[in-house]
């Protein structure tokens, strides 16, 4: 895990020397702008803030206090952001001077509509076309979408139905997490790109021995650089193979990749027979080897830009507000009700929940459900206050709110982009979560961290391959053929910034192998007891609603579904990236990317005439952005789009 | 890597290199970048490492795997424009949107014109961008046919290439839109399209082999049911009444008999998994009608219920003969026992 060390850092950020870092994460946090609750961190009284010495004591954002000593600010954007699923364009304005992102905004280019043509369609077909979603998880929505079904048609699957999905939904996140991690994301940390952003630091590289050597064969940091280099890097073409066999995983349950095949309400296709589920163990056991030199790569990768970069933390921090919505149904407890559903979602081999500042503040998918809001307030849509509500009262009789994305329509309204205050900026809505009269701006950070966090905090699931222990997870890789048995630990970390999102990637890898082991074990008892059957029928009801929770790749998953006469009439997936790429909401509440970039401090050590912004692709990588999700809703018909662009610093021409 | 200079076993390619652009930005889901980099027969990295003896050295620039972030990725696109990545080959994914329903504005746009600050339109590209290539291929159902995002009831217009550029039109070098339909495009299909085209850039292969629809004759030239490996059920009339059974899927939605894809055939990855052959009703997704004229899926195809009718009696009936015979298979000869003397048939001398 990552601990600081006390070599002397290269960089020299005079202005925040005087300060600690718990100071500084202290101190900018009380820096918001009001609209954002200020609690305690944990373990702290609710002292009074404290603001570090070079700034004045006011609540001026950073923005108000450079405009107010006249810093000359540089735009800098990146449009598009390459290395990541769809369209994305982050738009900073960066103050060299002090080496900091003092402004964000993160905007998408492609709109297609699903809510409205989907409108009116057979709801039998929901899975299929909203795994069409997206191109890297498109099957989490389709299980995502067919759990919302099961409980509209008030159906379960056969157990060795719910064991089949679960490991496929386990190659998914195996296949998924390898690929972004070390072919997109990887590229990041790669040699060639270090030493064209930080050639000091492929300096150290080259004389820091790696912790882990013995593990994985990389005797120094710089060896694990090099081995990253896009294609020509040895690991780099290793995880373009591992991510053909997990896919081969993934197809044996589900058929093909992204867009199954074989999914359906009530249960699944695939025939379950002994040749099935020796396939997929084969290639488990590669992958089961293959992590246990992964995890203490990343690890000594991650270890060290800490160390060279003192201050690191703060690349991509931001408030601890993670939500998981919950993955891996357990066939035994799961009816798909949504009067049983608190205690089914304890039940998930991922817990669901969210955490505020920390704490775990509820892992029960009921209330998780009720608190979901979607605001508007920089996205270019109108209200739907005086529109049709779908639904009045959930299933168990509490009311649901307007903006709940059950009684959601969609009315966009296209015009100019401003992203000066208040202005409205992107089709991204804005994603919140009720707590204490808070909206929260919830974040998954990817995916893994959030996983991993609500899970060990919760300490229920224990099937002895994975054991949430209140403070961590631990993880159990058998032996494979070249290695022992190994234990894996993670621990929460003590910061929600772009490192340990990414630390958390690797481990939720192995956490998913190990759960794949549990699964198989239990598809396998089924089988042998003659329990084979793997469908379910049903029939369309005229009215049902129902709600899907999953954790897509990279993080929360939701559909919620409103039926009428046999078709669907009303269909609002939200998937992570909403969550995480949405703006500034009506209350001025910044989305994560948005505040995550924001503050993030400049370590690269190139001048604005040849900077590449490294720390800031790092932390907007982290939260491995999927924009075919972010943007999903539509553009209607005859409305006119307008938008414009901050200059841009080195314009092709 | 160095460039070969000097071959002992092959003769210098027609074009030394060739650049690959590659749109991802039509109304796509990125389903069929993330489909190529399962690819293995060829993969990405045997084209990009020169793996392959004979064929040109191909510079890829496709944002899910770029180095490069922003303008810098951008700029291959701007010199391409201006002729100064000659040769390249144009590859589309998502569907092409109709900028023309509406007065201003945009539903997919690519990068920001320096000009206006404006973002660019997918469509400007391929407008600005065709003309100058020296082929283009459309890679995945949406970019070929419209596919989901053309749906009844869809806001934006969306359709194929094809439907945008005209059927019949050619590129610089007299090819036609290449097709590689496909939701997504199963990866082999498309690599080994690419490398094809290639081999063509080359000189060492004809013009590529297209049907009516554009699409590649050796890879669409079949219908998922003459691939299947459940086809032998339906000739002897047995068929899934649930999901999960082994048996052919007609009657649960699968519209494989009429429908031109591989995927039965070749498996989806490395002969891994597919769609009917797997438990997978075929939805049709290669198909110029998809989505609208297969839903809803999993309703049994108009048509099938004639000819699982049919294929039901004629099964019956051979599936009682075909029993007979198997019963007498299913016995050794009677002279494979034990005792003291041989009733092979043999008439021993000693």
């Amino acid at each position: 895990m990552g601990s600081l060390r006390s070599s002397a850092p290269d960089h020299d950020l005079e202005h925040l020397a005087a300060e600690s870092l718990a100071d500084y994460l202290t101190n900018a946090l009380e820096r918001r702008p009001r609209a954002q609750a200020k609690h305690a961190r944990p373990g702290e009284a609710a002292a009074t803030p404290r603001l570090p010495l070079a700034h004045k004591e006011t609540e001026m954002t950073i923005l108000e206090e450079q405009e107010a000593q006249r810093k000359p600010l540089v735009e800098m954007s990146w449009d598009p952001i390459t290395r990541i699923v769809g369209s994305l364009g982050i738009y900073t304005k960066i103050d060299f001077e002090n080496r900091q992102v003092v402004e964000c905004h993160s905007t998408s280019s492609i709109f297609r509509g699903y809510s409205i043509f989907m409108k009116g369609k057979d709801p039998r077909d929901a899975h299929f076309i909203s795994s069409r979603i997206c191109g890297i998880c498109g099957d989490n929505h389709a299980t995502c979408s067919v759990y919302a079904q099961n409980m509209a048609y008030g159906i379960r699957p056969p157990a060795i139905a719910e064991w089949i999905v679960n490991l496929g939904e386990a190659a998914e996140y195996m296949f998924d997490h390898n690929i972004f991690q070390d072919n997109l994301v990887g590229v990041d940390f790669c040699e060639r790109m270090v030493r064209e952003t930080n050639p000091g630091v492929w300096e150290k590289a080259k004389r820091t021995r790696a912790e882990h050597a013995a593990e994985h064969g990389y005797r120094t940091i710089a060896e694990i650089m090099s081995a990253l280099n896009p294609f020509e890097g040895e690991f780099y073409r290793e995880a373009l193979q591992v991510s053909r066999y997990t896919r081969e995983m993934f197809c044996l349950m589900e058929g093909r990749h992204v867009h199954p095949s074989t999914l359906y309400p009530g249960g699944v296709g695939t025939v379950p027979t002994m040749q099935l589920f020796t396939d997929y163990l084969v290639r488990l056991a590669r992958y089961a080897e293959f992590m246990k030199k992964v995890v203490p790569l990343h690890d000594d990768l991650f270890d060290f830009f800490y160390q060279a970069l003192p201050g690191y933390e703060r690349v991509g921090w931001r408030r601890t507000l993670l939500g998981c919505w919950g993955s891996f149904n357990d066939p035994q407890v799961c009816d798909y009700r949504y009067q049983t559903m608190s205690e089914w979602g304890r039940r998930m081999f991922v817990t669901p929940g969210v955490i505020v500042d920390g704490r775990l503040v509820t892992t029960d998918l009921v209330d998780i459900n009720l608190k979901i809001r979607i605001l508007l307030g920089s996205s270019y849509y109108e209200d739907w206050e005086r529109e049709e509500r779908f639904v009045d009262k959930d299933p168990l009789g509490n009311p649901v709110d307007h903006r709940h994305p059950w009684n959601q329509t969609t009315i966009p309204r296209p015009q100019k982009r401003d992203m000066g205050a208040g202005g409205r900026y992107t089709w991204v809505m804005s994603p919140r979560w009720l707590h204490d009269g808070n909206h929260l701006a919830l974040d998954t950070g990817g995916g893994a961290i959030a996983r991993l966090a609500t899970t060990a905090l919760a300490g229920l699931v224990d099937i002895g391959y994975v054991r949430a222990t209140g403070e961590g997870v631990k993880i159990h890789l058998p032996k494979t053929a070249t290695k022992p048995e190994v234990e894996l630990e993670w621990k929460v970390p003590e910061w929600s910034n772009a490192i340990e999102r990414d630390r958390a990637r690797t481990y939720f890898q192995a956490y998913a192998c190990a759960c794949a082991y549990y699964f198989l074990e239990q598809a396998m008892s089924e089988l042998h007891a003659g329990r084979t059957q793997t469908s379910t029928p049903f029939q369309v009801p005229e009215q049902a609603i129902g709600c899907g929770f999953h954790e897509a790749v990279r993080g929360v998953l939701s559909h919620p579904l409103v039926i009428r006469d046999h078709k669907i009439a009303n269909y609002h997936p939200y998937p992570p990236t909403p969550w995480n790429a949405s703006p500034r909401d009506l209350y001025g509440t910044p989305g994560p990317y948005e505040d995550a970039v924001q503050d993030t401090p400049i370590f690269e050590e190139n001048g604005p005439d040849d900077f590449k912004g490294i720390d800031i692709m790092r932390a907007v990588r982290s939260f491995d952005p999927c924009l075919p999700c972010g943007v999903h809703v539509y553009l209607g018909p005859g409305r006119t789009l307008q938008l414009t662009h901050s200059p841009m610093f080195g314009a092709p021409r | 890597m160095a460039d070969v200079a000097v071959s002992f076993t092959q003769r210098a390619p027609a074009v030394p290199e060739v650049h690959v652009l590659w749109i991802t930005a039509g109304l796509g889901c990125d389903g069929d970048s993330i489909s190529v980099t399962a690819a293995s027969q060829p993969s990405i990295e045997d084209v990009l490492m020169g793996a392959i003896p004979g064929i040109p050295r191909v510079h890829l620039h496709n944002p899910v795997l770029a180095y490069e972030v922003g303008d810098e990725f951008m700029r291959h696109w701007y010199a391409a424009e201006r002729g100064e990545l000659d040769p390249f080959v144009l590859v589309v994914e998502g569907s092409i949107p109709n900028e023309d329903v509406k007065a201003e504005g945009y539903w997919a746009g690519l990068g920001t014109d320096p000009d206006t600050g404006q973002p660019i339109p997918v469509t400007q590209w391929i407008d600005r961008l065709a003309p100058a290539a020296v082929a283009v291929v459309a890679a995945g159902t949406c970019a070929t046919y419209g596919g989901i995002h053309a749906m009844e009831g869809n806001p934006t217009g969306a359709m194929g290439l094809a439907d945008y550029l005209g059927w019949r039109w050619r590129s610089r070098a007299g090819i036609p839109i290449v097709n590689v339909p496909g939701c997504p495009v199963q990866p082999d299909n498309f690599m080994e399209t690419l490398l094809y085209l290639l081999y063509q850039l080359a000189g060492m292969a004809p013009m590529i082999p297209l049907d009516g629809a554009l699409r590649p004759t050796w890879l669409f030239g079949q219908t998922v049911h003459e691939g299947c490996d459940r086809g032998g059920y339906y000739e002897q009339g047995e068929f899934a009444a649930e999901y999960g059974s082994p048996k052919c899927l007609v009657k649960l939605g699968c519209w494989g008999p009429v429908v031109n894809c591989n995927v039965a055939k070749r498996g989806w990855t490395a002969g891994i998994g597919g769609c009917p052959n797997v438990g997978g009703i075929c939805i049709g997704c290669t198909m110029p009608g998809f989505p609208d004229k297969f839903m809803p899926f999993m309703d049994e195809p108009p048509g099938s219920r004639v000819s699982s009718g049919v294929s039901g009696v004629y099964g019956g009936v051979i599936r009682t003969l075909r029993r007979l015979t198997h019963d007498t298979a299913d016995k050794e000869p009677s002279w494979r026992r034990r005792s003291t003397e041989l009733h092979t048939g043999y008439h021993p001398r000693y």
